[in-house]
Formats: C-alpha cells, structure tokens, sequence
C-alpha cells in the first residue's frame, strides 16, 4: 500500500483511506480541522508548516463545569461589563502555524477581538465578548481545532501569576550606570595635567557618585540582604566577600571624593554590580513552559457532576465535594476522590497512582480510590472522603514536600568562599599591621584595598555561566532541568534507582507472545473480529498486532466484564478471556499479563504480554554500573522479574510490590547510609520518591503535560543518553574549578598590587573587568566544546 | 557658563530620557517574550481573499 500521511497532523494515514480535497486524513477529526480551516480561508496554516496540527480529542461534556460561574470568575484575568480577558494553557503550541492560527481566532470566533499568543510559555490571551461567547463554548471551539487548553484546579488557584521582572530592571540600572561612569572617569585615566581638568573634575567626580548611589542601594542590595542572611545562620557564603567589596568600595570612593584625594573606584564598583548580575541573570533561565512544581492538582479537574438526589446533574468545585455527595465520572474522567461504585461499570487505570500498568475492573459496591482513571463509560459514585483526605493526595502531607532543596544544598562556590574570605581578611590583616609598624599613613590604603581587589567577582561568575550554559545544552537535548543548583547535585550522585513501568518500560506498548497451538486462519480471522467490537485495551493491542482479515458479521457476540469476550460465527464459536472463562484450568499461573483462547471448547492457547523496555536499556545500564548502585522499584508485581534479571546487570537491586510510601522510605534509608540517590521516575505514585531523592528526574513521553514535581525532566526518547548527560554535569564541575584557579591567578596579581600599596582606580578598573570577561569566555568556550561530544 | 555644563546636562537628559523609555519598556512586558516577536512580524496578509463563488 502506498504510504501516506496525514496532511493535517501528520500521521501515518495509508489506511484510513479517507481523502478530501484531493488530501488524505487519518481519521475524520483530523479532516474536520480541515474543514473547518479551509471553509475559513485558513488554510494558510498548513502553509507555514507541514502537518502542524494535532487530533481533535472528544471532548463531550467535559468542559459542563465551565458553566458554573463560580469556576470561571477565578479564571478569568479580567472581567467587566461584556470584556473578558482568559489566558489558557495550551500545550499543543509548538510552531509558527500555531502562533498565526491562534492568533486568527476572531476569523473562526467573530467575538474575540484579540488573541496573543506566547509561545515560550504555550499560553495564548484570548480577549472576547463575554456577552455573546461563553468560557464554555470558546474552549469547545479549541479543542475541536486541536488546541485543547489544559485547565486544572492549579490554574485555579493561582489566579493571577505576578511576574518578577526586579532582575532585568536591576540589570538596565547597573549597565546604564556603569557605562556613564566609564565615560566620566576617562579623562581622569589619562592623567591629563592641567587647569582644565582641574576645574571640571569636581563634577564629574559627584556625577559618577550620583550615579554609583542607586547601584549599590538598589541593583546590588540582593548581594547584602543575602550576606547577611548567610551571617545571621553562620555561612560565609560567596555573598559575604561580595557585600564586603561592594561596601568597601563605595565607602572608601565616597571618602576620596569628598576629602579630595582622588577620584575612587566608581567605575570598578558599577562594573562589578553590572557582572555580577549578567551572571545572575545567565543562571536563571528558566523553562517557561515546563512545570516542576506539580502536585496532584494539576492532575485533578476543576470541575466534578454531581447528582442531586431528585437527580438533577450541576456543575461543582472538586474542593467543595463532601462526603456523601453523588458524583457522574465520564469516561476518560479522573476521579478525584475516593468512593464507591454505585452505578455502572469501571475499568480504572490506576497507573498514575500504583504504577500497575493495566486497569482494574470494579463492581458496583467496590471502593475507588482517588487518581484512578475512568475508561469505561459512564459511572456514578458516591463520595467517601473529600479531596485533601483522599488516599492519594495525603501522600502529599509527608514532610518531603515541604523542605525545600536548595534550602539544604551547599554550592561549591559557597564552600570554596568560606576559605576564601577567611584567607582574604587574613591577608587585610596582615598587611595592614605590616603598613602601620612600616608606614601608619598607608595602612587603611591598603586595607581597603585589599578588600576591593579581593572582592570575588570572577569566582562568583564561574558558577553562573558555567551552569547556565551547560543548562542551555542540555536543553537542547531534551533534558530539562529546574535550575543550575541540579547539574552540581547530579556530579554528586552514586546511588540510580529506577521506576519501572513507564520509566525503563515504554508507556503504552507491550511485546505479545503467542504459546499453544497454532490457530487455523479461519480462527485467526474470528479471533480478529471479535476483537474489533471490543474496547478492552488488551483486546485493542491484540487487535493490532493480528494480520488483516475481511470484516465479517458476526453471528453473535457478548462480552462479560472482567471476564472476557465470546463470539459465533457460522458454527464457530470463540472464547477470548480469562484462564477461567475459556475453561482452562491450570497449575501454572503467569503473573503476566495474558488473553487466553479456545474455539468450540477446545482451549488453543494463550497470548501472553510483556512489558516493552526503552531502546537501550540493557546497554545504559552497563554502563552505570560500574559507578553506580542500581536499583529497580516497581509498583508492580514481579512478574517481569526473570524478564529483568535477563536483561540488566546481575548486581541490580530489584523491588517490586512497592506502594508510593515505600519507595520514598526506600530512597531515605539509602540516604542515611550516605548514598547520594538520583531517581528516575514517571507518575504521580512517584512523586514522594523524586521529592526525597537528592535528584528526581521525570521521564516524560510528553514533555508539555503530565510529569510530576521533580528537578529534571527527561524526554522518554532520550532516556538511553542519561549516562552522558550525568558525565557532562561531572566535567563542569571540573570546569568550575578550573575557572576558580584562573581567578585566584587574576587575584594575586591584583593582592601584589594592593599589598604594596599600588592599587590606583586604573589598574582596578582593568584588572577587575578583564577576570570577569576572561571567566566568561573561559566557560564559555569549554562548556561548548562539551556539548559538542553530546549527541 | 562653560559649553561643558551645557553638554553634560544635556548628555544625561538623554540618558535619562532613553533609561526611562527602557523601564517602560519592561514594566509593558516587552521583555516577558522574546521569541513569539520574532515569528508573529513575518506574518503578513496570509488570509486568503474571500473567494468569489460566495
């Protein structure tokens, strides 16, 4: 069959055979987008990019709780008269088509009058006519084109996010300062004799002062307040030396000044301001639209049906639910608390809270517990415990989330400053008792000195651009980390542990065996369309894997749930199920997971599924077993146990059977033993474990939705270059140091100068700038000759 | 009065006047974004024109 794709998303769409417009689609969602592109003249789109866009989800229903105004007054930015303003989150925005598609919208939607997108974060601010299109009805609109926003109970109750833009202000302030200074003290560098610079230097002098002013006391003052911090709680951080220097500066530049010696060190002191946060500003790179915080809430609706008892379906907060209430879960619907089936048949998938990779069946009268995930219609239940008491978000109360790392994470700048600034006033000291027996009037000279050269700029800016640009890097490579603090933890580290489904295992994909006897065709051909009707995932998996047959009707066809399937077709009759259901009785009970056959009575066979593993899995771990303790832990029951013994290094640790608690337990004993621990994990049941490692990393097929709070996040399809992304952060901390010898070097020179009393604003003002810019390309250059060996 | 008087204040004011248009630049947002700007301003009248059997 020829190849085709997708013209709207993509998508391989050789068999679907749906074409329009002379193009072919994948599905009729994806021909509908067209439809309704093209019907608008929007069909520049596709233009832009090829295949840009994504398959419209069914969404029906799922967005009822938009009615309830409650819910969409706080989700709102502004609201007034008929003017509304909404930011959504969109994670589908990924290229220049989306940004003009979206920001086209009141050709689709005559109501809004504006659209913005912004594509660093994915959000895109729709303002529009609250009179005449409802919340409800816009984010309907969305969704059918692709664009499904993400709205959770965290956008709910964050409000208004308040955006700090101190850095950036304090950065113009500081260069702007320090270029005006650089200019006014040129003339006094030359050293021009004569009248002329006699009379004028006064003024120039005060204006540099005038200048310096709002630098030290606005643009440097997180330098102060961070010193003295650090004093407050006994830590000689690299900010003490660097108050230090700042305040000797000013201080002996004012007193220049003002007594008429000389023309002080303004230009050094704005400079170093100016540095100084160039680097700060490096470092915080963030990724906007990558979340590291979450908790369940962003798992969570906003929004639940909840039945009255005259049967009257409303729209509630999942905050507002009580114990009692009655609630309408839809298919694909979290349920957000725990309860009892009343009503309905369910499939849960408790995935995101067990790490048990296939879901569950419940009768009415069963307990469901909160994060299980509805596939199978509609269900009704009733309340057992409100949100903050459900099983899964208690996890949430343990005492992990609220320390803060970096609060207990100790920088290797930091420690390297504590010597430094001891050696540093040492050598004040020193020198100043040599000056005052030598000759007392130079004293003070050359303790100030002293201290203004030693001030640690180019030390505190080997961190920063080191890291920043290492983050940058890794960036690129799909390897996001939360900030620079994790490149030095992740250098540290000697203990990997591993989730299991869904971090070394693919997410959705399993290998399936067939064992028994050899179906006939006719039977294959049954087996597949009975398999058609059902929408078992197992059966959909199997399905896939079957060779094609005609479509057949067929006879007759049940299915019995949590059972299995059992289908006629002229004189053949088919079971599809459990070992029990077909009539097959053994000994030798699987842990895995396995669809058994028999046709006419006669058992034939079992398909039997394995868990797929990521490509390279085997060879990763070879390679980090010589350096590492490696560890798997599993939600799971060890039915993959021979599977991955066969597989992985015979020094792995492997667990299964370990609920959420037990893995962060696991990881804390590790810790008190002095392990460094770096886990690997993906769902929310491994959210206490990333939170009491020392680095969480989420593996994340998607890295714009669902990944839970942790301090990396790796795209799944890089997970077998996790061996090189933790050497690289070992060779920059090497880098670091290197630049850390190369300031001490720039440091002696300028000690040699102050020490003997030299230190004149021009040897300050060139020595000071020069470190910093040699650090800079330093790191710079060499961070990049290391992301060069990263594929 | 000397011309260097004269010259000075008339160097800061502009400046100042440029550090100000900065401020108000950031506290806009303008700096909130720093890729979208770049793709939206090679859009241009992409809108196919109304088709005339409508």
């Amino acid at each position: 069959m020829e190849h085709k794709t997708c013209f709207h998303c993509g998508l391989d769409a050789s068999k679907s055979g749906i074409t329009f417009d002379e193009k072919s689609f994948c599905c009729n969602g994806c021909k509908t987008v067209y439809e309704i592109f093209s019907g608008n003249d929007l069909s520049c789109y596709y233009d832009l990019q090829a295949a840009p866009g994504a398959t419209p989800k069914e969404i029906e229903g799922k967005y009822d709780f938009l009615d309830n105004e409650k819910i969409t007054k706080k989700l709102f930015e502004f609201n007034d008269g008929d003017i509304r303003i909404v930011s959504l989150y969109i994670p589908h925005i990924h290229c220049s088509s989306c940004i003009w598609i979206l920001e086209n919208l009141n050709k689709l939607l005559p109501e809004v009058s504006s659209s913005l997108v912004n594509f660093g974060e994915k959000t895109v601010r729709i303002t529009f006519n609250g009179d005449k299109l409802s919340l409800k009805d816009l984010v309907n609109l969305l969704s059918r084109i692709g664009y499904e926003p993400y709205i959770s109970l965290e956008n709910y109750e964050s409000g208004k996010k308040k955006i700090d833009r101190s850095i950036i202000y304090k950065l113009g302030l500081a260069g702007f300062a320090f270029g005006y200074v650089m200019f006014l003290s040129f003339p006094e560098y030359l050293q021009v004799e004569g009248i002329w610079l006699e009379k004028y230097k006064h003024i120039f002098r005060w204006l540099m002062f005038t200048f310096s002013v709002p630098v030290v006391f606005y643009a440097a003052q997180d330098y102060f307040i961070s010193a003295y911090k650090g004093l407050r709680s006994k830590l000689l951080n690299i900010d003490v030396p660097i108050a230090l220097g700042i305040s000797v500066l000013f201080i002996r530049s004012t007193a220049e000044i003002v007594l008429d010696i000389g023309t002080g060190f303004f230009d050094s002191l704005t400079g170093l301001v100016f540095f100084l946060l160039l680097g700060k500003y490096f470092q915080q790179k963030t990724y906007a639209f990558l979340s590291f915080e979450r908790d369940y809430k962003s798992y969570f609706p906003i929004g639940v049906t909840k039945i009255a008892t005259d049967g009257k379906e409303s729209s509630i907060q999942v905050y507002d639910i009580q114990k009692g209430d009655r609630l309408l879960i839809r298919n694909e619907e979290l349920i957000p608390v725990d309860c009892i089936l009343m009503k309905g048949n369910a499939r849960i998938d408790y995935s995101f809270v067990t790490g048990e990779s296939e879901a569950v069946s419940k009768k009415s009268g069963d307990k469901l517990f909160a994060g299980g995930k509805q596939l199978n219609g509609i269900i009704e239940v009733e309340v057992l415990k409100s949100v903050e008491q459900s099983y899964l978000t208690q996890l949430w109360s343990n005492d992990v989330f609220k320390t803060n790392k970096e609060d207990v994470f100790k920088s290797l700048t930091n420690k390297i400053s504590k010597h430094f600034t001891i050696a540093v006033l040492l050598i004040a000291a020193l020198a100043t008792t040599f000056w005052l027996i030598y000759d007392s009037s130079k004293a003070l000279n050359v303790f100030t000195a002293v201290l203004i050269i030693a001030c640690p700029c180019a030390i505190a800016l080997s961190a920063p651009f080191t890291l920043g640009n290492i983050l940058r890097i890794l960036g690129k490579k799909k390897f996001y980390l939360k900030n620079a603090n994790v490149i030095e933890q992740l250098a540290k580290i000697n203990t990997i542990i591993f989730d299991k489904t869904g971090t070394i295992t693919a997410n959705k994909s399993s290998k399936i065996t067939y064992e028994g006897e050899q179906l006939s065709l006719e039977e294959e051909s049954l087996l597949k369309n009975t398999l058609r009707g059902s929408n078992h995932p197992l059966s959909r998996a199997l399905y896939d894997i079957l060779n094609e047959y005609k479509i057949v009707t067929l006879d007759n066809y049940k299915e019995h749930l949590g059972l299995g399937i059992e289908a006629s077709f002229q004189k053949r009759n088919i079971k599809v199920g459990s070992a029990p259901f077909v009539g097959y009785s053994s000994d030798l009970v699987t842990k895995n997971t396995a669809v058994h056959i028999s046709t006419n009575n006669n058992y034939k066979g079992k398909f039997t599924f394995y868990n797929d593993y990521r490509k390279g899995l085997s060879k990763l771990f070879k390679k980090l077993k010589k350096d590492y303790d490696l560890a798997v832990i599993s939600g799971d029951n060890d039915g993959e146990k021979d599977n991955l013994t066969k597989l992985l290094p015979t020094k792995t640790k492997l667990l299964f059977n370990q609920k959420p608690d037990d893995k962060l337990e696991y990881i804390k004993y590790h810790q008190s033993e002095g392990a460094k621990v770096l886990m690997v994990g993906d769902g929310l049941n491994d959210a206490g474990a990333l939170a009491q490692s020392d680095v969480g990393i989420a593996i994340s097929e998607n890295v714009n939705v669902f990944s839970p709070a942790c301090d990396a996040i790796l795209d799944a399809k890089k997970f077998n270059q996790l061996f090189s992304y933790i050497t690289i952060s070992k060779s920059a901390i090497k880098i670091i140091k290197w630049s850390f010898l190369l300031s001490f070097f720039y440091n002696v020179i300028g000690l040699y100068f102050a020490v003997t009393g030299q230190l004149s604003p021009v040897i300050a003002a060139i020595l000071m700038p020069l470190s910093s810019i040699s650090i800079v390309v330093f790191t710079t250059i060499t961070t990049n000759l290391l992301g060069r060996k990263l594929t | 009065m000397s011309v260097i008087y004269v010259l000075l204040a008339i160097s800061i004011a502009v400046a100042v006047v440029f550090f100000i248009a900065f401020i108000i630049a950031v506290k806009k947002g303008q700096y909130d974004d720093s890729y979208t700007h770049s793709v939206r301003m090679l859009f241009e009248d992409e809108i196919i024109k109304e088709k005339s059997k409508k």
